[in-house]
């Protein structure tokens, strides 16, 4: 019974509601998405099936948006839009993939050619 | 090919671990902090040139793939007129993540080599630090397309020809002068199986990633 795919209830598409929204332009594929401990027993609010399965994924620990849409099989697109409306119900947090401490582009590139030095 | 130790070193369909028949996610790699500086390559290329090898050869996490949805630019509605087939094709895009020392994160995708997905390619290149363009000696001029529109984006790129048994070898100048290579990017030879082989490839890119950046004292974001 197992074996067999099941058919998605509610298409990828129809998951964001089928609208465009705002509050969505700071999201992109490394955005990082996580619950805080305290909000992880139960969200705070009665959730749609897809805002749930979300917000189910990321209750043990932090994930990027677009593993998060991998885990799901959900498009990118329709995973930031479930994010956003987590984020703004106040059951999710989201943060850009730099910390915000100030880093130069240069810093980064040195850390990325230091870290890889390393593992090599 | 029957003397290639372990499979095949392009990028044919494999286990594909967020493909689970039951429809359940498969085992989730959670990132083990918060405040890590995540990153992003691209690996690119024709198809079957190696990109999902070279990361599934560096990925920590089983590598995993997005269904993107692509409306194919260029192509007249009309043609679709009565045909059974949507007006979007689906790709997947593969990406890999790799943890290094010093909290930092490098995600790695795998991204589509041709023009006609360009909109989507624009997208996954959104932040990206630089490309490494895969290359096949048997057909140099299939990663063209990418490389092409990965000066237009103005990313930094180096290229690595992924050793295929039988391919034919060329001696460096002859490959850069095929692939019209400016002097300063660089070009290497690469087993996308191995990781030492495959993490070469990427230091090579870093380090020019590196020179084309200002220095110090003159980084972009420091200006008003």
């Amino acid at each position: 019974m197992t074996a067999v795919p099941r058919r998605r209830m509610v298409p990828a598409y129809l998951a964001t509601g089928g609208r465009s929204r705002p509050g969505t332009e700071g999201f992109e594929r490394l955005t990082v998405l996580f619950a805080d401990r305290a909000d992880r027993a139960e969200p705070p609010t009665e959730l749609e099936p897809e805002h749930r399965r979300l917000w189910e994924l990321l209750r043990p620990g932090a994930l990027t948006v677009v593993e998060a849409a991998a885990h799901l099989r959900l498009p990118v697109s329709a995973t930031v839009f479930l994010a956003a409306d987590l984020v703004e119900a106040g059951c999710l947090h989201a943060r850009a993939p730099i910390p915000r401490a100030q880093q130069t582009d240069r810093s980064i590139v040195e850390r990325l050619l230091v870290g890889l030095r390393a593992l090599r | 090919m029957d003397s290639v130790p372990s499979g095949s070193p392009d990028d044919r369909p494999h286990d594909r671990p967020n493909d689970r028949p039951d429809g359940r996610p498969s085992r989730v790699g959670y990132l083990p902090d918060r405040d890590q500086t995540l990153m992003k390559l691209l690996v690119a290329g024709p198809f079957g040139v190696g990109k999902t090898t070279l990361i599934r050869t560096l990925s920590e996490i089983a590598t995993l793939h997005t269904e993107e949805a692509m409306t194919e630019t260029g192509r007249p509605v009309d043609d679709l007129a009565g045909l059974p087939e949507k007006s979007t094709t689906t790709v997947a895009v593969d990406f890999g993540r790799l943890t290094l020392p010093g909290n930092t994160v490098l995600y790695m995708f795998g991204t589509p080599g041709q023009r006609r997905f360009f909109p989507l390619w624009q997208d996954i290149a959104r932040g990206a630090l630089g490309a490494l363009v895969l290359a096949d000696t048997r057909r140099l001029a299939d990663s063209f397309e990418i490389m092409d529109m990965i000066e237009e984006q103005g990313l930094p790129y180096a290229v690595a020809v992924n050793r295929f048994p039988g391919s034919p070898d060329h001696p460096p100048e002859v490959l850069r002068a095929h692939l019209d290579l400016h002097a300063a990017t660089p070009l290497l030879l690469c087993d996308a199986r191995e990781r030492g082989s495959s993490l070469d490839a990427l230091i090579a890119l870093a380090e020019h990633v590196l020179d084309t950046l200002p220095a110090a004292a003159t980084d972009p974001r420091e200006r008003p």
